[in-house]
């Protein structure tokens, strides 16, 4: 009897199997993205919310299975750059995803793309490969770098802000970030102050604004940086006298929540948010949360917007990754996306809305981001006219 | 002029906070011998409870204590358990277990508190700022943070210096044979000073939490200039730690407000400014460099 019932099972599973191999072999997709350091909530962000777009198509994008492999690069370019290579040679992955910081992004693709692999940004869009160095198998599905900048650069101008000081980190992304966000505001810039990478008590910092009497400032300092600086400017007395300008990376939905009351007040740009009404937008929100309990990042948007972009081109190709045909599918972006209107530049990077947002105190006293309005328009990045594809 | 008040009161409270770390971390390095990489994650340890704390139960006050307690005993239980084990090693290997500990720390809170950053607000009492002089808001929380790091400082002063703790304290980190011959429970007292220094580090956690980002790895974010301050200071003195964060506190926010300015006389704005910050970023490290030439153990080496 026993014996009767084994024999069942098994004959059972092996049709089970055969019915899956049938079917289709999934598509594999390699997802490198940074789960450690302080940087660490912004890919959990984006690997979650990839993950629960494959999850509400029943382990499919674009009606395609899907097979990921998942690693953190710990915010080291040679820890990404291995990685990558294990997976393009022991696991034959051809299509990647998931990095959210440029230096890995700059160290790590170049690779992907000399061995025929195809990377969709869900995050970093440095101009290093925006420009003359775009390839047609790199996309963006975030923005370039510096779209952000520019985005905060225009509010400042449409705020009025006349005299401002510019702060950022000293290394390339932060001199970017000045240089995108002075591209847009055309108004004086008093003094630009750059700050130590691992700085976190900025009072030196405070001081100097308060003797350069701007009308407003515009800092660059994402994560826990961003977290601290805004604490500490509440707190030097300064918030009620000088406006702040940020763009999206500076103030999101989690440095909203840990700053709380400190926020309120601060202009901010971004390219999505919470409350947008498109149905697209809020059914992911609703769905983020009720898988994960928290509230979707603006990061989380982008990887959820990435997943969206990948199945859509995996449907129409069938499931290939047929470079060409891929490619077809891709610039096409026939799929609605959580921050709407959304198009590819021919440089591969996007051309999409701004909006400005800002901190409020919601009805369960809790802080949140509130859309105000349109910044810019389909906007595009500067380096799209050197891209010849 | 007031301009310069301002900017020595914010490198006072930058001093100071160093201070908390450093006086644990130069103990422990002194008078046990082993480097403790895993210093900055008390740091943290402290931060996290106090958030969690304060966010359970809405005061600073209790978070405070939250804080102590957590940092010391988790301390003392490190000690315990691991640090004891590495007092016969060599320092790679101390090196290597504590950085263990910090992926250990880093990951249990990724697991059992989440990665994204926690809120923790200044107590009502202490928000708001004092007027310094005309134009000179100074913020309350700020000057409270630099009252307690003093205390600290008087007090471990005395510890170190009127009491048998601190005598054998003092002993252990010059002539540690020489104190276990004489039948001092050297294991005890041992525990003791880790614990001590857990506490401490919990302390600075705590108190920076309403005023930085509370969040995984700011732990070692603080580690690297606490090391500079204890091998300016001399390696297990606390005064040489008080004197090392003095100077390094000092440094670092006098050249971030003012390398940039003082370029300005003979360059362009722009490149006064990136090379003013460049030149801010590597002078703690300049000074470390410069001190060490002149005496290699340090201003204050413990038995020096």
């Amino acid at each position: 009897m026993r014996l009767k019932t084994l024999a069942l099972a098994s004959a059972a599973l092996f049709a089970l199997n055969a019915g899956a191999h049938a079917q289709q072999a999934p598509v594999k997709l390699g997802i490198l993205t940074t789960l450690s350091t302080p940087g660490g909530y912004i890919g959990e962000d984006v690997r979650d919310a990839i993950l629960l777009a494959i999850e509400e198509e029943g382990g499919k994008l674009g009606g395609i299975p899907v097979q990921t492999l998942i690693e953190d690069d710990k915010l080291k370019p040679g820890d990404g750059k291995q990685i990558i290579e294990k997976w393009l040679e022991t696991d034959k992955v051809k299509l990647f995803t998931g990095i959210i910081f440029s230096n890995v992004t700059i160290a790590t693709v170049p690779t992907i793309l000399e061995s025929g692999g195809i990377f969709v940004s869900p995050n970093a869009g440095p101009s290093n490969f925006a420009g003359k160095a775009c390839h047609k198998n790199y996309y963006v599905a975030s923005w370039q770098n510096d779209n952000l900048h520019e985005s905060a650069g225009a509010l400042a101008k449409k705020l009025g802000y006349k005299k401002m000081v510019l702060l950022a980190p000293n290394y390339p992304a932060g001199k970017d970030a000045l240089t995108g966000f002075k591209r847009m505001y055309g108004g004086e810039v008093v003094e630009e102050i750059f700050t130590g990478l691992d700085q976190s008590d900025f009072s030196a910092e405070m001081a100097r604004i308060r003797a350069a009497k701007p009308d407003a400032v515009f800092q660059f300092h994402p994560g826990g940086q961003g977290i601290g600086f805004i604490k500490q400017w509440a707190q030097s007395g300064l918030k009620d006298q000088i406006g702040m300008v940020v763009a999206a990376p500076s103030m999101e939905q989690r440095i909203a929540a840990a700053t709380g009351d400190a926020a309120i007040g601060i202009a901010a740009t971004a390219h999505w948010n919470t409350d947008f009404k498109n149905p697209e937008s809020q059914a992911f929100v609703k769905g983020f949360m009720a898988k994960y309990n928290r509230v979707p990042t603006v990061y989380a948007s982008q990887g959820y917007d990435t997943a969206k972009l990948i199945g859509a081109a995996l449907k129409a190709t069938g499931g290939k990754l047929d470079e060409d045909a891929f490619r077809t599918a891709m610039l096409k972006a026939d799929v609605k996306l959580t921050r709407g209107a959304f198009k590819f530049n021919n440089n591969q990077h996007p051309i999409q809305d701004w909006y400005e947002v800002k901190a409020v105190k919601g009805a369960d006293g809790k802080v949140a981001l509130e859309t105000v309005g349109k910044v810019l328009e389909n906007h595009k990045d500067a380096y799209a006219q050197d891209c010849k594809l | 002029m007031q301009l310069l008040f301002e900017q020595l009161l914010n490198g006072l409270q930058l001093s100071l906070t160093l201070f908390l770390l450093a006086a644990g971390l130069t103990l422990v390095f002194g008078i046990m011998g082993v480097i403790n990489l895993a210093h900055g994650s008390l740091y943290m340890l402290g931060a996290y409870a106090g958030a969690l704390a304060a966010a359970k139960f809405g005061s600073f006050w209790l978070a405070l204590p939250a804080a102590l307690i957590a940092a010391g005993l988790i301390g003392a239980a490190m000690e315990w358990l691991v640090v004891r084990r590495l007092y016969a090693l060599d320092h790679l290997s101390q090196v290597l277990a504590t950085f263990g500990l910090i992926l250990f720390f880093n990951g249990t809170i990724a697991w059992g508190v989440g990665r994204a950053p926690l809120q923790m607000d200044t107590p009502a009492l202490l928000s708001g700022f004092v007027q310094l002089g005309p134009g000179l808001p100074y913020p309350t929380y700020r000057l409270a943070v630099m009252g307690v790091g003093v205390l600290v400082a008087l007090g471990l002063w005395y510890v170190i210096a009127r009491t048998k703790l601190g005598m054998l304290i003092r002993a252990g980190s010059d002539k540690r044979e020489m104190v276990a011959a004489l039948g001092v429970n050297i294991a005890g007292l041992f525990t003791l000073v880790f614990g001590l220094g857990a506490l401490l580090a919990g302390l600075a956690g705590v108190l920076v939490g309403p005023i930085r980002s509370v969040q995984i790895g700011m732990g070692e974010q603080v580690l690297i200039t606490t090391f500079v301050v204890i091998v300016v200071g001399g390696i297990g003195s606390i005064r040489g730690a008080f004197v090392g964060a003095l100077l390094i506190g000092m440094c670092d926010t006098l050249s971030r407000a003012y390398a940039p300015m003082l370029l300005k006389m003979w360059l362009t704005g722009a490149l006064a400014d990136g090379l003013g910050a460049a030149l801010s970023s590597i002078m703690i490290y300049l000074v470390m460099a410069v001190v060490l030439v002149v005496r290699p153990r340090g201003l204050f080496p413990a038995g020096g």
